[in-house]
């Protein structure tokens, strides 16, 4: 364009295909931060993404690095064995709520408890998305699913799972965010907090998780500006933003 | 006019999420379908009042926003 210059664009490593996503969905927003991360960092080369079951299973045709699909829920397992085969790599499991906060509890725990150097990118959006909306653990109390249709209930299926307080008093981790991605300041955040995990991970320091309050208006029957502001109204209140945990590392 | 937009129509799913990110309104849903049958956002070109902030772009999920600004 004559006399412009171009400020912002597609990040050099997400791949110029049409994703799969439904309008408005938050996974393709992460993918594009993770892809501007990766780019920022310089660490292409080097990254290793390990993809959940779930909505974001085709990851490996979006982002433009080295993918492992691991088994349903065993994604921080397989990050572990990849981790340390390779110590040089930077190594980063993406999983949604239900195969990390249901299936993949077990591998998670203990993988954070090692304090293993792999950073895990959990998307919480509060259903099983790809399975067609499904109670997830980090369903609110009364959030209405096709397994819950009169709202969930905390006496019968207990309240939500809050995946950072819960890994928090472990000596293994050292760095949990959680953040959001329904607006642009949220985004930035998002981003800055994806740095900074990896940046945990580079510095050897331990086990790093950002979990990002992603929309899914399919299957929270919104639409995609209604989602943004359910998340705002209605998870936010449940799930307070914010670093969680950040280990002090003495200066050597 | 400080800055402007462009949208790769053909990707667009019509979340209309950029829409509401725009602070200036210089953003709507087209008139015409496109090849994966979405209404996809298109530019007001006519009465530009761009200033190359780029929220749009930082909402897109598609990530099919380029932004563009005056050259100083």
């Amino acid at each position: 364009m004559k006399g412009m210059k171009k400020v912002i664009g597609r990040p050099k490593y997400l791949k110029e295909v049409p994703n799969h996503y439904c309008p408005g969905c938050g996974h393709s927003i992460i993918h594009r931060l993770l892809a501007e991360v990766i780019e920022e960092l310089d660490i292409r080369d080097r990254a290793i993404c390990i993809p959940p079951c779930g909505c974001a299973v085709l990851a490996y045709y979006y982002i433009d690095v080295d993918m492992v699909e691991a088994a349903h829920g065993r994604g921080t397992a397989v990050a572990t064995g990849m981790k340390r085969c390779l110590p040089d790599r930077v190594v980063f499991t993406y999983q949604g709520d239900g195969d990390l906060a249901a299936i993949g509890t077990a591998e998670l725990i203990h993988s954070a408890n090692r304090g293993e150097s792999i950073t895990t990118i959990f998307v919480n959006n509060g259903v099983y998305g790809m399975t067609g909306g499904q109670m997830a653990p980090t369903t609110m109390v009364g959030q209405k699913t096709t397994t819950t249709p009169k709202g969930r209930n905390s006496v019968t299926d207990g309240p939500p799972l809050k995946m950072c307080e819960f890994l928090s008093p472990l000596d293994g981790t050292a760095f949990l965010a959680r953040t959001s991605v329904h607006s642009p300041k949220h985004i930035q955040k998002t981003k800055k907090a994806i740095r900074q995990a990896f940046q945990t991970q580079m510095n050897d320091e331990g086990f790093s998780m950002v979990e990002i309050l992603s929309q899914c208006p399919s299957n929270w029957k919104l639409s995609s500006v209604d989602s943004c502001r359910w998340i705002e109204e209605g998870m936010i209140p449940q799930f307070p933003l914010g670093v969680v945990k950040q280990r002090q590392t003495e200066p050597s | 006019m400080k800055g402007t937009i462009l949208i790769k129509k053909a990707m667009c799913k019509s979340c209309g999420l950029c829409i509401e990110a725009c602070p200036k309104g210089s953003i709507f849903i087209s008139k015409k379908i496109n090849e994966k049958s979405y209404f996809p956002a298109e530019f007001d070109k006519k009465n530009n009042e761009c200033t190359g902030c780029g929220l749009c772009a930082v909402m897109c999920p598609e990530a099919i926003i380029e932004v563009y600004r005056e050259k100083k």
